[in-house]
């Protein structure tokens, strides 16, 4: 494996600096955006490679459960500001961060425990790592299907009354939209595993290639990750759509749009 | 000489009702009554109406036949009371697909052929599209119909043809009718009994254009 040098990412940067150099004559304020998202972007992983470094040192169950449950609130801050529309007060992080913890944590010490069987089984090295792919993905699909799921219950807010004054139940009501919600959840990572390795290469598998694991090593922890992804997403996906659905409606099922905020 | 006679509850007795400006109001209405409900946009018709059929969470109580809508399943309520709202709404792609429990009558008696239901829902006029929206409701067999205002689109014979069935209907099923409008012409035509909404109440009105008889 090649080592990298502060140097050689330094050059990396000056591609970065020509690109802002280039945008700033277009008198858009992107230039600036980017330098900031570069910067954090540098200031961010090397925090986390020290992290990760503390954490390997000191691979104790309390520290890495410490550790995961710092992604899982970032995480579920994360789903709570991508939903233009989302629920007030406590539930709209709660919704969300409970989906996630329920299925990124159950999938990921699944994994763990069943298929990679380290001892100890929490393994930083591998725990940290396979959580965050977990979180990242899972964020994102529950983000897209709450927004969905509170953008259509708003839209079509007189369909779903006119129905109940027709004396369907609050469940028929919304069923549709509930599965549109998990449909456009789970549709990325769909995507993802349709073009994975024929129109992609999948950035983990990458990485590891790089880093001079033999490539069939990689596919095969590629594939892996991919069906843990798709699993916790849908798994999450399903949760949040569930408790955001029923969240709508009261005891007398009625639908209640004064619990989402306006965007 | 007094015999005690064990009177069955009103088909539809309202207590206290009270939702925002509305109310807290009482209203008994029995069995083959029709009661019309006029006043200024904004009064709280609208509001009552919905509060009646549970819709928006409210005080008070509304009885049916002597049971409290907290006592049923909600949907159950909303299926027995059924309210037709100003507007329609249609959320399958043909007419057809929104009458699952078949048509409660012929459709010509409210001006239009069966031809209709196989129509898109998009190529629908307003008026077609009140008028059917009653149907859709009287598929549920209500006791109690809640309209608001359910001639507002239509020409003076399909707003008589809409009166027409919606009183044979009552007569028929010992319904009753709270009727939103705002022609004292058709308030005369169907009502037995007329109410004006303001400062939140409901305040007993004659009905113009007819004599009442002690």
């Amino acid at each position: 494996m090649v080592e990298l040098s502060t140097v050689d990412l330094l050059i990396a940067s000056l591609l970065v600096v020509l690109l802002a150099l280039l945008s700033l004559r277009q008198q858009s304020n992107i230039s600036r955006q980017l330098i900031i998202a570069a910067v954090r972007t540098a200031v961010q992983l090397t925090l986390v490679g020290l992290v990760l470094k503390v954490l390997f040192e000191n691979a104790t169950l309390g520290w890495v459960t410490l550790m995961a449950l710092f992604m899982l609130f970032v995480a579920g801050r994360e789903v709570m500001m991508r939903q233009e529309r989302r629920f007030k007060g406590w539930w709209g992080y709660a919704a969300g961060t409970f989906s996630m913890f329920l299925s990124s944590f159950a999938i990921t010490v699944f994994a763990l425990v069943v298929i990679l069987g380290n001892d100890p089984w929490y393994e930083p090295q591998y725990a940290i790592p396979l959580l965050g792919m977990l979180l990242g993905n899972t964020m994102s699909g529950i983000a897209i299907a709450m927004d969905r799921l509170t953008h259509a219950a708003w839209e079509q807010r007189h369909i779903i009354e006119a129905r109940l004054m027709l004396g369907e139940t609050a469940n028929e009501a919304i069923s549709g939209y509930r599965n549109q919600a998990v449909r456009s959840g789970m549709i990325p990572i769909i995507n993802a595993m349709a073009a994975a390795g024929v129109v992609s290469l999948p950035g983990m598998m990458t990485g590891q290639i790089l880093a001079g694991t033999l490539p069939v090593e990689a596919v095969k922890y590629q594939i892996l990750i991919m069906f843990l992804v798709s699993a916790g997403t849908g798994l999450g996906t399903l949760a949040a759509v569930h408790i955001g659905a029923s969240r709508l409606f009261d005891s007398r099922q009625r639908l209640c749009l004064d619990r989402l905020r306006e965007p | 000489m007094f015999v005690s006679v064990s009177k069955a509850p009103p088909l539809l007795q309202i207590n206290r009702l009270h939702r925002l400006m509305v109310g807290p109001l009482s209203l008994v209405v029995d069995e083959g009554d029709c009661l019309c409900i006029s006043g200024a946009s904004g009064s709280g018709k609208s509001l009552l109406l919905r509060a009646i059929a549970d819709l928006d969470p409210h005080e008070g109580q509304a009885l049916m036949q002597g049971v409290a809508a907290t006592e049923i399943e909600p949907q159950l309520w909303r299926s027995r009371i059924g309210l037709l709202p100003p507007e329609s709404y249609w959320w399958l792609p043909q007419v057809k697909n929104h009458f699952r429990n078949g048509m409660p009558l012929p459709l010509e008696q409210i001006g239009m052929s069966a031809e209709i239901l196989d129509q898109p829902v998009a190529r629908l006029s307003s008026g077609e599209r009140q008028r059917l929206a009653l149907m859709r409701l009287l598929s549920n067999r209500p006791r109690i119909l809640l309209l608001d205002e359910p001639t507002a689109n239509l020409d003076p014979v399909n707003t008589r043809r809409v009166e027409e069935v919606i009183t044979s209907y009552r007569r028929e099923n010992k319904a009753a009718v709270i009727w939103v409008s705002h022609d004292v012409e058709q308030v005369a035509r169907v009502a037995n009994r007329h109410y004006e909404m303001r400062d939140g109440g409901l305040h007993a009105t004659e009905i113009e254009g007819r004599q009442w008889l002690s």
